[in-house]
């Protein structure tokens, strides 16, 4: 088996290349990135116009199997994820089972061996059952291959607890994922709390139900020398804290999802149960505060924290509709969108912020073209312009943030270790 | 809409309301337990001019109402565009009185309809009379005017406009031409 | 100014013109109520569902009353008797009510947006008669009627609001309503009970009453609902009746025909005090007087409305 991709403009951050080159794929890997390669293969994909990148590593994913096999299975998520150009998922552990003991770890591996479509690797719970109460046994879940933890959907309050979950992460040399959010502070709210919570009549959640806790983990992520990585950032205060971690030397990253530079809390307006997602959609200033954040390199990852509900979940009062939106199938297109084409960032950079550094941040040997690597990629028509239908979504819930807008860039192809697993 | 003739100018107006407020004195014979009601807009002023006639005639102050039709028409469901609701007022007794109810054109009799069902909301009167400037034929009720300004034959492709002092800074009628 | 609104789901959503043309309309059928036969029959034929998810009897009778007047068949579903309690959701109980070809939807719900979201899912119409904390139309457009009749117009009124406005869908519908017509709105609350950035709408803020008061050509007084849970912050019975209960002393500062209006239920001895309830500056009972042609007025338009778009 042998793809041949010519004339495409190839990004490759990791390697600095920015230019119009053929790719020759042999068996799994890549075997060669020269111009006119005039060796025969035998599937030849014309990629004149078109962008060819290293797959998108998502590193925020609920796949929700086991356990709500109804909102979303491991087939279902994988298919959608390449048809969005996506070739590596981070699946959170917030299952049923969640992914606490090497067992159930064991259970979500069967699964993905028979039914995933990409590549899927698994994120283990800090805590037993995710309840804050007793630290998982780190070192099983390693031994049954989780590459982080965390607790996502919730934060670990207890701070003596965090500490020593820290520890020993470090120890073992494992990435801490942390979801930030203060229950207390968050205060039951549904949206965030700014003059559109008051003229909706909502409950309100503050930019310091987020901020304070990123401040409380990234001291306790300083002090224990751990690596840290905070997910889904949405406020300004946030940025900071982090940017100031950062140059305090400490090993701190952070993600954020195409909604919160896309979108802002004036799209709740009309109580779309689509616009419901954990943080909330911010204030103006916060979305301009994630952009900036993405552009001078404080936030080093875009993760769709594709978060699948069923209808019924979905379709009902505002403030009893479930948090969290699809995001796998727009993740790229959202960000050509609002990042590249409005002039914001150039293609490297949202090239590295979806590939390069998620795979740096998670330490794996992916999110490059250098020849002899495994061939995870993808082929891009950047200026196809597209509608985004409920129809025509590929994952079982169709809970997106983004339906009916027009988006700029579509996947043409997406290739995961050396085959074709979508094409448009 | 074109304009094709002037029917009645303001003199003839004028006669022609003098005329029906002494037809009207004559058949109720006098004034005593008379009432007018005028259907909005126009016919309110019509009735107003016809109680100041009567006055002038009879040395006796006749009382003089308004009656808002639109949440009696037939035609609410099917109207075009949206009736406007306007207030009605009353503000005397109608049982056994005899009124004169006042309209400016009298067309399909379905207006006419309308008002008879809102007057016996409001009591029983001993009789009720129908006075209009115009009538431009084409009924499709069993309706018929005690006391008429002018009988105008029209075709069903004319209108037939009464514009007043009160309301329109003119008294004039006249036929008008649908595009 | 023609109507074209299926729904009414809040002042927010809506223009002065519109505002105003519900007022006009509510002063035409006004004078329906003071006949002796109450009855007109504009919506004959058709059918109006209460559907309530909250108790409440006055504004539920109120809208009642209002659609019998027009001549309309009137349903009502209590939440404790219907298929609510079977889990059955807020979309499903829409769409089997219209498909039981009812004509209007008149909803009173604990969720704010739910009338909202009901109204995007059905093609019949859909009135909000308190969402949550979100809107309460018709009680604005029945206060705001009430002040035009007394005062003579909207324009410049000094209009203070007193009470828990954070938690008020009262306040939000009157803020809305009466800074669009051009008042000059104040509210009025102890610190914890305003909602964020609520000076984006237009009013002022104030804490302290006889300030608020000092100038005002009426207080609207909020209901003060203390079996909430609003946490500890929240001011004692007592307390709050010393601080922001309108009393005669308090009143007699303030000007001479100072207009008093409530939603209703009062609370007296808490938001005011019973002389002021009863007293003469008080239109409690003219308000749910109006009320009944207000409602009229928008069941009237809001079908109008959906016949025009068929």
């Amino acid at each position: 088996m042998s793809i041949l991709i010519k004339n495409g403009r190839v990004i490759d951050p990791a390697n600095k290349i920015d230019d119009i080159l053929d790719i020759l794929i042999e068996g799994n890997k890549i075997a060669q990135v020269a111009k006119n390669i005039k060796i025969a293969a035998k599937n030849v994909i014309d990629a004149q116009n078109k962008i060819i990148a290293p797959g998108i590593i998502d590193m925020h994913v609920h796949l929700r199997e086991p356990g709500r096999e109804d909102n979303e299975t491991v087939a279902t998520a994988t298919a959608a994820a390449a048809s969005g150009g996506v070739t590596t998922v981070l699946a959170m552990p917030n299952t049923n089972p969640a992914m606490d003991t090497a067992q159930n770890v064991e259970l979500l591996k069967g699964i993905i061996k028979q039914s995933a479509k990409i590549n899927v690797l698994i994120c283990g719970t800090i805590t037993k059952n995710r309840f804050g109460q007793e630290l998982s046994d780190f070192g099983a879940l390693k031994k049954s291959g989780v590459i982080a933890l965390s607790d996502d959907g919730a934060s670990v309050d207890n701070d003596v607890l965090m500490l020593e979950a820290l520890e020993k992460a470090q120890s073992l040399n494992l990435l801490t994922i942390c979801h930030a959010e203060d229950k207390v502070l968050a205060a039951k709210g549904v949206m965030n709390l700014g003059f559109n919570s008051t003229r909706l009549g909502l409950r309100g959640i503050s930019n310091a139900s987020e901020f304070e806790r990123v401040a409380r983990d990234i001291t306790l992520a300083g002090k224990t020398k751990a690596a840290l990585h905070i997910a889904h950032v949405s406020c300004r205060q946030s940025v900071l804290a982090i940017a100031q971690a950062k140059q305090q030397g400490w090993r701190v990253t952070c993600e954020t999802a195409p909604h919160y530079f896309a979108l802002s809390d004036d799209n709740l307006l009309g109580y779309d149960t689509n616009m419901k997602m954990n943080p909330p959609l911010r204030s103006k200033i916060d979305v301009a505060a994630i952009k900036q954040g993405l552009k001078d390199g404080v936030i080093d990852v875009i993760a769709s924290d594709h978060a699948p509900h069923t209808e019924h979940e979905k379709d009902i009062e505002f403030e009893r509709a479930q948090f969290g939106v699809i995001g796998l199938e727009t993740e790229l297109a959202v960000s050509i969108t609002e990042l590249i084409a409005s002039g914001l960032l150039s293609w490297k950079r949202v090239i590295e912020l979806l590939s390069l550094n998620p795979a740096r941040v998670l330490g794996l040997d992916k999110g490059s073209l250098s020849v002899g690597k495994i061939a995870d990629l993808i082929v891009i028509s950047p200026e196809d312009q597209w509608r985004v239908e409920k129809n025509k979504i590929i994952s079982k819930s169709k809970n997106c943030a983004f339906l009916g807008k027009n988006l700029v860039g579509r996947v043409d192809y997406t290739i995961c270790d050396g085959k074709i697993v979508y094409q448009k | 809409m074109k304009e094709k003739a002037k029917i009645l100018d303001q003199d003839a107006i004028n006669r022609a309301i003098m005329r029906i407020a002494h037809e009207i004195i004559e058949k109720n014979k006098g004034t005593a337990a008379l009432c007018l009601v005028g259907i909005r807009n126009r016919g309110v002023y019509i009735a107003q001019r016809l109680a100041n006639c009567i006055e002038k005639i009879e040395g006796q102050a006749v009382v003089a109402g308004a009656l808002d039709i639109t949440l009696y028409r037939d035609d609410l469901a099917l109207a075009s565009g949206q009736p406007l609701v306007r207030k009605t007022e009353i503000d005397f007794d109608i049982n056994n009185k005899n009124l004169i109810l006042v309209d400016d054109v009298l067309y399909t009799g379905r207006t006419i309809r309308a008002a008879l069902d809102a007057l016996i909301d409001f009591g029983r009167p001993q009789s009720i009379q129908l006075a209009v400037l115009v009538d431009r034929g084409h009924r499709e009720l069993p309706i018929r005017a005690d006391f008429v300004g002018k009988n105008i034959p029209t075709s069903l492709k004319e209108t037939v406009e009464v514009r007043l002092l009160e309301s329109d800074g003119v008294d004039e009628v006249l036929i008008v031409e649908k595009d | 100014m023609a109507w074209n609104k299926k729904d009414l789901l809040g002042l927010e959503y809506l223009t002065a013109e519109e505002i105003n043309l519900i007022l006009d309309t509510a002063e035409s059928f006004k004078e329906v109520s003071s006949r002796e036969i109450k009855k007109v029959p504009a919506l004959r034929g058709k059918t109006a569902v209460n559907l309530f998810y909250e108790p409440s009897t006055r504004t539920r009778v109120s809208f009642e009353v209002a659609a019998k007047r027009l001549s309309a068949d009137v349903i009502n579903i209590a939440t404790e008797t219907s298929s609510v309690r079977k889990g059955e959701t807020l979309i499903d109980t829409g769409r089997n009510i219209q498909a039981l070809k009812a004509d209007i939807i008149i909803m009173r719900h604990n969720c704010s947006g739910a009338a909202n979201m009901l109204a995007r899912a059905l093609d019949i119409s859909v009135v909000n008669a308190g969402d949550g904390w979100h809107e309460h139309p018709t009680q604005a457009l029945l206060d705001i009627f009430t002040l035009k009749e007394k005062l003579g117009k909207i324009e410049g009124l000094n209009i203070t609001i007193v009470g828990d406005i954070a938690h008020s869908r009262v306040a939000r519908s009157n803020i809305w309503g009466l800074t669009k017509l051009g008042a000059k709105v104040t509210v009025c609350a102890p610190e914890i009970l305003l909602p964020l950035e609520i000076e984006k709408t237009g009013v002022k803020c104030a804490s302290n009453i006889d300030e608020a008061l000092k100038n005002a050509d009426a207080v609207n007084v909020l209901r003060m609902q203390f079996e909430r849970d609003l946490g500890a912050a929240f001011p004692e019975q007592l307390e709050y009746y010393k601080k922001y209960g309108i009393t005669e002393e308090r009143l007699a500062k303030a000007k001479k025909n100072i207009i008093v209006m409530h939603p209703g239920p009062i609370n007296r001895g808490i938001e005011m005090s019973s002389e002021v309830a009863d007293g003469a500056n008080s239109v409690i009972l003219e308000q749910v007087t109006n009320g009944i042609a207000v409602r009229m007025a928008v069941l009237f338009l809001v079908s109008q409305a959906k016949e025009i778009k068929a």
